[in-house]
């Protein structure tokens, strides 16, 4: 059985988020693992990352109006807590604080994906 | 920007000459006691040490807790009912902790009311389970049998992760020596801190001692509740109570709210109101509409409390270098003690670590979250007043009934009634959030046609869509 015991179950390959939709809250796997991934024309379907208990996904459309920029679905059973963006966003406004946790993350995958852009570059050249 | 007036500038001037006279902020070296290793003391200490790591600030954080919380029954019970309310278990999903199998002994899906008209089921808005039902000790008496994590236990081990002493101690006494509060121990030694946060609870005697220290301590208002454990099969419970909590609006004199929470192989009978006695207590537990919910075969009452239950706010829940977070100081009427625990916790330790620890600094930057949770209670009072009226009516019960089982049928975009209830006994929403539902003109047209439904003799009360549990 999948651990955590909070949120929704989700069966294995199971879609959670689908990119291009539009969304309005961030997710948290509670249990199991989940996988991102990323279509695009050129190179088709792209993993992404793998996302464990404690981590988070879907946050950028809780910050902006735009659609979902990947494909989130379970990697075997996970379980996975939902966030509703009007909750996150009144709790932000009564303690700031509570953004920091979501901007490490954020901080985090921007230097990861810099570090990508540049080993891509020097691929290139 | 703010205008400049003479005031401001006199604030800041009183405020200049007062850091120069003491130093009222914590540095590298400082040392933290927390009296009371519970969610508020735990609380606290997590976002103390995550700040301080933070700003590269070392600080050393004692937490005094003489039980321990890896005991079933009451020699390692914290006297709670057990819930995590929706709204913090997202907040705490936010915060990067996430509450494991082993603590979680029930995941709530549903909140089943029961009344002598009818029973309706309210489901969770989003059809997921979002509210923990835990012990936060390491179960009942005479459950020691059986595998689980105590909550208050798993929150301590965090915080011991971060560098957090455990000192199983108990305090015996605070005094004032040389400007810095001094911990008195059982064994007649002690020890000068920076910052104590009395995170004790109103069931510790500590809070009658704190009359020795400088300032006016005055504890909080408090009422008795009644906490009782049932046991059964996890199958039987499942059968009966599925994954809802269960909650009751009877016309009983002086009743005013009870929960029967499954746990697995328990279930958790907990009653709150001002005016609770044995009497009150076997009245409920015989009323036909609540014996119909409980497991056939239980067992009854395997471990019982009365514990007192915070009312009212201290006037003035700090002073220099002294704070009280949690049950100490101020929580939520009724509901959400663990969520208040949290919010005081959290803005608490944002005070100390940022601005001070001084009682100017704890009015500034921490009284403020507690005014909050004060003013809502406020609302609160006459939300609970409310429901007492609409409970003791029949006419009432039925509308309310009726209005909340059509909205359950029907996928309807406001469900008034249902998220009035929903928020009323989960304790997600503020109380003054609730109040403003009630104002809304499809609340106040839907409960008018229900009441007027009511009141037409014969008429049924509609039909649940799906089963009870």
């Amino acid at each position: 059985m999948v651990g955590g015991a909070l949120g929704k179950v989700y069966s294995d390959r199971e879609i959670i988020i689908k990119q291009g939709e539009t969304g309005d809250s961030m997710y948290v796997v509670q249990g199991g693992r989940v996988e991102v991934l990323q279509d695009s024309v050129k190179a088709g379907e792209q993993h992404l990352a793998f996302l464990d208990a404690g981590d988070f996904f879907g946050e950028m459309s809780v910050f902006e109006k735009e659609v979902r920029s990947a494909t989130v679905r379970a990697a075997g059973e996970a379980r996975v807590l939902k966030i509703d963006k009007k909750a996150l966003l009144t709790r932000i406004r009564e303690d700031p604080l509570l953004a920091v946790n979501l901007l490490k993350t954020m901080s985090h995958r921007i230097r990861k994906l810099n570090e990508e852009i540049s080993r891509h570059k020097k691929t290139q050249l | 920007m703010s205008p400049l007036t003479q005031k401001s500038v006199a604030d800041s001037f009183s405020d200049f000459v007062e850091s120069e006279e003491k130093d009222f902020t914590l540095r590298d070296g400082s040392r933290i006691a927390v009296v009371g290793g519970g969610p508020a003391g735990s609380f606290f200490t997590y976002f103390l040490l995550k700040m301080a790591q933070a700003i590269d600030l070392d600080i050393e954080v004692d937490i005094f807790e003489p039980r321990s919380f890896k005991y079933c029954g009451p020699a390692g019970c914290n006297h709670c009912g057990g819930i995590v309310s929706e709204s913090l278990v997202q907040t705490l999903a936010a915060e990067g902790i996430v509450l494991p199998r082993s603590v979680v002994q029930r995941g709530v899906e549903s909140y089943v009311v029961h009344m002598d008209v009818g029973d309706v089921a309210i489901e969770s808005p989003v059809h997921e389970r979002r509210i923990a039902a835990l012990y936060r000790g390491n179960g009942p008496r005479e459950g020691c049998d059986v595998e689980l994590e105590s909550f208050d236990n798993y929150l301590q081990e965090m915080v011991k992760g971060l560098g957090a002493n455990i000192v199983p101690q108990l305090i015996t006494g605070v005094e004032n020596h040389d400007d810095r509060p001094f911990l008195k121990y059982g064994d007649g030694k002690g020890e000068r801190y920076d910052l104590v946060a009395m995170a004790a609870g109103v069931n510790s005697n500590l809070i009658n001692m704190l009359g020795e220290l400088p300032g006016d301590y005055e504890p909080p208002k408090t009422t008795r509740g009644y906490i009782c454990e049932f046991r059964s099969t996890k199958e039987e419970i499942m059968r009966i109570l599925g994954r809802a909590v269960h909650v009751f609006l009877l016309d009983i004199p002086r009743f005013e709210f009870a929960a029967i929470i499954p746990k697995g192989q328990f279930v958790t009978v907990v009653m709150v109101g001002e005016d609770l006695d044995q009497e009150l207590v076997h009245t409920f537990l015989n009323d036909p509409v609540v014996r119909r919910t409980f497991p056939t075969g239980a067992t009854p009452c395997v471990c019982s409390c009365s514990p007192l239950i915070n009312l009212g706010a201290r006037k003035r829940p700090y002073g220099d270098r002294v704070v009280m977070i949690g049950d100490s100081g101020i929580t939520r009427l009724y509901k959400d003690g663990i969520g208040a625990a949290f919010r005081t916790g959290k803005a608490a330790a944002t005070s100390a670590i940022f601005h001070g620890v001084s009682a100017k600094d704890f009015e500034k930057h921490y009284w403020p979250t507690c005014r909050n949770i004060v003013n809502d209670n406020r609302v609160g009072k006459v939300m609970f007043a409310t429901n007492a009226i609409m409970k003791n009516s029949r006419i009432t019960r039925k509308a309310m009934l009726r209005m909340a089982q059509k909205e359950q049928q029907k996928d309807q975009a406001r469900p008034h009634m249902s998220t009035l209830l929903w928020n009323m006994f989960t304790g997600s929403a503020p109380y003054v959030e609730m109040f403003r539902g009630t104002l809304h003109p499809g609340f106040i047209y839907n409960l008018m046609l229900s009441l007027g439904a009511a009141l037409v003799p014969g008429k049924k009360a509609v039909q649940p869509r799906k089963k009870v549990a």
